[in-house]
């Protein structure tokens, strides 16, 4: 039931992807591109998917475990330190470049493989640099 | 539909999308505990990155992405996508996307759906920064006559 449920959450957030526009780098950068011909499209799929998760949270605060798992795993961390903010204005800069972030780019070896697979291939890279630099 | 002012937006499909990676989110959640980031389960499926989540649940949300999107091309047809000229663009900017999501603990989806939704300190501040650092590499790339 986890393995199927892994899938099936993958699944709907690839097709959720598809429908929104969002595996479209130029409508990303459109958004991204708030002095030029702003497309505002962005903004109703975070819109969307943060609806649904608000009440989510409110039901996983009423339960004890998650129905298929032993417990919740989830980050507890506060701290608002130089790594997430100098890490999140990298991830900005690649994505403003490219027009791409991870979900999109991962469905989009579906539908766009070579230009998808050059940015996946990249983004790999740069995952295990980051390993290599902070591990040793 | 149409949004007065914007008409290449697509804010119906968008909505419904985001509405979806919602619901995707939501299963993770409830049925799994585990936050639906791509980021970190992609590099937990590149083995790369070890521990939690388990390999097969990690591979098997990120496999289903790329389901996700064959299911959509066989069931409504193609993905209309619009790709920055040269593998330049890609190139470097996969690399930024890399060592910045695991620097940041967090992409789009783990700190800007399921983080923000939660009212995470950590991930207001990081969706801020990630938009807006965005927001000023397209400005400067168009400054600089490089718009795609």
């Amino acid at each position: 039931m986890r393995l199927f449920l892994a899938l099936l959450s993958g699944a709907i957030f690839g097709f959720g992807l598809a429908l929104s526009g969002m595996m479209d780098p130029g409508r990303v950068r459109g958004f991204l591109d708030v002095f030029g011909a702003w497309d505002p499209t962005l903004a109703f799929v975070m819109g969307g998917a943060v609806l649904v998760m608000a009440v989510t949270w409110v039901v996983q605060r009423r339960m004890t475990r998650p129905a298929f798992a032993v417990e919740f795993n989830l980050p507890g961390t506060q701290l608002l330190d130089a790594r997430l903010i100098g890490g999140s204005a990298m991830f900005g800069v690649g994505w403003g470049l490219s027009g791409l972030c991870p979900g999109p780019a991962v469905a989009s070896l579906a539908t766009a493989f070579l230009p998808a697979a050059i940015f996946v291939g990249s983004m790999t890279a740069g995952i295990f640099l980051h390993r290599i630099v902070t591990r040793g | 539909m149409i949004l007065p002012g914007f008409p290449d937006a697509q804010p119906l499909e968008g909505l419904l999308g985001g509405l979806l990676i919602g619901l995707s989110a939501a299963i993770m959640l409830l049925g799994l505990g585990r936050i639906a980031g791509v980021s970190g389960m992609f590099a937990r499926a590149t083995t790369i990155e070890d521990g939690s989540p388990p390999w097969p649940i990690a591979a098997l949300f990120v496999g289903g992405l790329v389901l996700g999107a064959i299911v959509y091309r066989l069931v409504l047809g193609p993905v209309e996508a619009a790709y920055p000229p040269g593998w330049g663009w890609l190139a470097v900017g996969g690399l930024l996307v890399g060592f910045g999501t695991r620097l940041g603990s967090g992409c789009t989806s783990g700190h800007g759906v399921c983080g923000m939704s939660r009212l995470s300190p950590r991930s207001l501040v990081a969706t801020a920064t990630f938009i807006l650092a965005g927001m000023a590499t397209v400005a400067v790339v168009n400054m600089l006559g490089g718009g795609w």
